[in-house]
């Protein structure tokens, strides 16, 4: 939320993605992907454009664990867990199932990779029964012999609708007969049928409305988690990702940008691209010099900073108080109401804590920044607020 | 991993990753096992589909090969001499003056006809807009020799026109009722509340809706005009079709007839340059998604009682008075009709109409399923060349169609001339695009991702693909046929020169009997025929319904 601030390219100079420490290296890996690269040609006359739709990824997902890969569209996310599921196959690089390569120097083709999958408007099949679509992988192939038989098929259809908590009834049913959210739940009960070791999910709740949304991905999570499957989750939406998964990727431009737990890709995100995707973000000039960096919020510790001097600061709106009285002040200039909490938008003072202009600080204050806070009555046009800030910020270089 | 890796390609390691004109020309050198595994870059085309399309595209362009091939050995200045001579211009004013004055007599009727139903208060709105409908169901040249069979005198351009006129209004009727029944009201409403008054929402946003519907109606009609024998052969009035088939009789495979028919070539591909002109590249899809509501209804007033006059004239004149005459044949005709040798007769002639439609209906749904299937899957220049061949070779008259496959079958495979393969690929080439539009309705339910469902959940591509997008086609496939079928059923020209020597079917055993003035005898196999033609007319209907606002 910078009006202000210049906006270089930053899309030059992406960082290597950083792995959180608490995930690398410790976990027991499920699902590698090594470089994967992925190039989609047109062709024909006119044709020749070509489209690098992956550009090296490297992703471990570790066992029972659920990994969101979330991106704006178009970032090459849908193409990375289509290579996983073995739809289509990479251009170079490897990736390997349960330490056996499945795609790379070998080849697994998708109906022989135990992987599970749930389409974004759940894919049922339209000339068949819930029962029927449940029970469509159950016989032959892996599960061959296990249930046999239709008295054991439909006792299974009856335990996998019981999973995904909807009544044996429903297995008579039509899949257009059903809510979106049921669907879906359909979808993941037939991908469970066939006990798969890694479920892919792509945008499986974006097509429904918010309410529904939450409650089935709730409850999606809940049935993995039970099952100890190994998920990976692709979305648009960075609140699912963050509420979603232990391990957040963040994919754009056909990289991941970042790779690591929901709180450390939220609070500490390696570049500011991907710290304004995954939510609103306060960004003002700033002087760095040990952990300390001065800017119009006064001086905010910084955590293992890796570069000195000129910076650009990063701050959630939640991190910035309201304070009953403090050095730092700013002007209301209007707001939005959304009735739990109001967005409020304030110009910083001009000289922050009423001292000459120190020849290192950047800019000087009248940054105009929006934060968020619960009482509307606090936020009136020309009200002057003391603000104050909790917490650490993130601080990036400035492209010179 | 429980996956097995036996099925792994071994060569596969070593592939270089191919740049995005190099995956064209894999498709050819790629070894079986690659096959196995999905390209690199886009996804490729299945070799047979890629096989079968071409061949079926290719063969579409026979026809008009044949056209430009004859004009050619015919040599410029015989060709100048055989089109440029005062019979030619008869015929061509003939013809002209046909389209000219029929099209928008089908417009003003088709889409008059279709506004009234549709869009106001008509009482038994219902019941109209079947009645309408109704006259497809009457080959023309049935209902040309029900309006002779009473009135001998029939003859020349106002005969053809009236004929014409009755016989084929409900192209333009159907697809415009179905665009109108489907037209979002929430324009007519948006034009409403900007200050237009009914009338001028009727011209304004209205009809510039039916722009693609009316265009193609009229084509369709146009390309009927031109390309119908019989009903004009039994009025005697001369148009191309019927020169070029007299030309046939008299001379079999003249330079003459060939001349006449690279005119009507031409013709024909003017009026389909024409029609692409005047649809424009304009869509008029409907934006934005949620449900539509129900069409508003305009009050007609003091205009009701004219209305029902009107639409009753027209379905009286296009399906009463064929229906009754023929029924009054049929009772004039008596038992004598039915008795044993003209009994004999018509079921062997409805045995040979089933078994070729049935026949027709088989290959045209197969030939039209990897065509689909490229359309659908992988659009692209390729998919569209191929439509187009198959669109102009279908827009051509089946005289032509079927002078081209005589020749062609005489100089190159004299075996193959007046058997049933060569009549069934006729079909194929005539009907194709019947089949292809319902196909693809029927393809497009079933979307790739439904596939890689099935994949997912274990089964092999080839199980995926029977049990899950042949499987939810199969309808469509159906309909598709059914349409062929009764099409073939009512063809009368192209089975006329290609059909084995003995053969004969409803149509061309009709045709028989009722040149040779034998109305009271042709009256059952009238009737097989229309009876036949109703389920198909019900189809077209039901599918114009459907494909309406796409």
């Amino acid at each position: 939320m910078t009006e202000q601030s210049p906006t270089p390219n930053y899309a030059s100079r992406l960082p290597e993605p950083r792995v959180a420490r608490s995930i690398a290296d410790t976990a027991d890996h499920h699902l590698e992907i090594e470089e994967v690269t992925k190039t989609f040609g047109r062709r024909g006359p006119g044709g020749g454009g070509v489209n690098e739709v992956l550009k090296g990824i490297n992703l471990h997902v570790a066992r029972g664990g659920t990994t969101a890969i979330v991106g704006p569209s178009g970032s090459g996310k849908t193409t990375l867990l289509r290579l996983i599921a073995g739809f289509e196959s990479p251009d170079s690089g490897r990736i390997e199932l349960d330490g056996e390569t499945v795609a790379g120097d070998a080849w697994v083709p998708a109906h022989r990779r135990n992987i599970g999958y749930v389409a974004q408007d759940g894919a049922l099949f339209p000339h068949l029964s819930v029962g029927q679509n449940i029970a469509f992988g159950l016989d032959g192939g892996r599960l061959g012999g296990k249930y046999r038989g239709r008295k054991a098929i439909a006792t299974r259809v009856e335990e996998l609708l019981e999973m995904v908590a909807l009544d044996g009834s429903y297995a008579k049913r039509r899949p257009h007969e059903l809510s979106g959210g049921q669907q879906q739940r359909i979808a993941l009960a037939r991908a469970m049928a066939r006990e798969p070791e890694v479920m892919l999910l792509d945008e499986p709740f974006s097509a429904l409305d918010a309410g529904l949304r939450v409650a089935t991905r709730r409850a999606v999570a809940k049935v993995l988690a039970k099952a100890g499957v190994t998920t990976i989750l692709v979305t648009h939406d960075q609140a699912e990702a963050l509420s979603f998964a232990d391990q957040v990727a963040v994919m754009r431009g056909g990289k991941l940008a970042q790779i690591g737990n929901p709180f450390v890709v939220y609070t500490r995100p390696a570049d500011r691209a991907t710290a304004e995707f995954l939510g609103d973000a306060v960004i003002l000039d700033a002087w760095l010099e040990g952990s300390l960096a001065m800017c119009s919020l006064g001086p905010i510790p910084v955590r293992h900073p890796t570069t000195q001097g000129h910076v650009q600061i990063m701050l959630r709106p939640e991190q910035i108080r309201i304070a009953s009285e403090g050095t730092i002040h700013g002007t209301v200039l209007d707001w939005d109401y959304f009735g739990p909490e109001s967005s409020v938008r304030i110009k910083l003072a001009e000289r922050p804590y009423g001292q000459p202009l120190d020849p290192h600080i950047p800019g000087g204050g009248g940054e105009v920044i929006t934060i968020r806070h619960w009482n509307a009555a606090m936020a009136r046009r020309g009200m002057d607020l003391a603000l104050k800030v909790i917490g650490e910020g993130v601080a990036f270089p400035v492209a010179e | 991993m429980t996956a097995p890796r036996q099925d792994s390609p071994a060569g596969a390691a070593g592939v270089p990753a191919r740049s995005a004109s190099g995956a064209a020309d894999s498709g050819q050198s790629g070894g079986a096992a690659r096959w196995l595994r999905p390209a690199r870059g886009r996804a490729r085309i299945p070799l047979p589909v890629l096989v079968l399309s071409i061949a079926v595209g290719a063969i579409s362009l026979v026809p008009l090969g044949f056209v430009v091939a004859m004009t050619i050995a015919t040599g410029w200045d015989t060709a100048i001499a055989l089109i440029f001579r005062p019979r030619v211009l008869e015929l061509l004013g003939n013809t002209i003056w046909l389209v000219v004055i029929s099209v928008p007599l089908c417009l003003v009727i088709g889409v008059g006809g279709a506004w009234l139903v549709e869009r106001t208060t008509l009482f038994g709105h219902r019941i109209w807009a079947v009645l309408l409908a109704a006259p497809l169901a009457i080959p023309a040249f049935v209902n040309s020799y029900a309006w002779v069979s009473v009135v001998p005198s029939m003859s020349g351009l106002g005969s053809g026109v009236f004929l014409a006129t009755l016989s084929y209004y409900p192209l333009v009727y159907i697809p415009a009722a179905a665009t109108l029944a489907r037209l979002d009201p929430a324009l007519e409403q948006s034009a409403a509340s900007l200050g237009l008054g009914p009338w001028r929402v009727f011209f304004r946003v209205v009809l510039p809706q039916l722009r693609i519907a009316v265009a193609g109606g009229a084509l369709l009609v146009g390309l009927h005009l031109l390309s119908e024998y019989g009903a004009f052969a039994m009025i005697r009035f001369d148009t191309f079709t019927t020169a070029i088939m007299e030309q046939y009789r008299s001379t079999f495979n003249g330079a003459a007839g060939n001349m006449l028919a690279s005119v009507l070539v031409l013709l024909c591909l003017v009026m389909l340059t024409v029609e692409s002109r005047a649809r424009g590249n304009a869509r008029y899809a409907k934006l934005g998604s949620g449900a539509q509501a129900a069409p508003t209804r305009l009050g007609l007033g003091g205009l009701q009682l004219p209305s029902q006059l009107a639409l009753a004239a027209v379905a009286v004149l296009a399906f009463g008075v064929p229906v009754w005459i023929i029924g009054r044949w049929l009772i004039a005709g008596g038992a004598k009709i039915w008795a044993n040798d003209a009994f004999t007769a018509l079921s062997a002639a409805l045995g040979q109409s089933l078994w070729l439609g049935f026949l027709g209906a088989l290959a045209t749904i197969v030939a039209a399923f990897p065509l689909t299937w490229l359309a659908v899957r992988f659009p692209g220049w390729l998919s569209k060349t191929l439509e187009l061949a198959n669109y102009v070779t279908s827009s051509m008259p089946g005289i032509v169609l079927a002078l081209a496959f005589v020749t062609v079958a005489l100089h190159a495979i004299p075996d193959l001339y007046q058997t049933t393969p060569l009549l069934v690929a006729a079909y194929v080439l005539l009907f194709l695009p019947r089949a292809l539009v319902s196909l693809r309705a029927g393809l497009s339910q079933a979307p790739k991702e439904l596939e890689e469902a099935a994949r997912a959940l274990g089964r092999r591509p080839i199980v995926a693909f029977v049990r899950v997008t042949l499987r939810l086609a199969a309808p469509a496939a159906a309909g598709g046929a059914a349409l062929v079928f009764l099409a073939v059923v009512n063809e009368l020209t192209a089975t006329l020169l290609l059909a084995p020597t003995g053969t004969s079917t409803l149509a061309t055993e009709f045709w028989n009997l009722s040149n040779g003035i034998d109305y009271a005898g042709a009256a059952p196999y009238a009737l097989l025929m229309i009876l036949l033609s109703a389920p198909m007319t019900y189809l077209l209907f039901q599918q114009s319904k459907k494909a309406a606002g796409q």
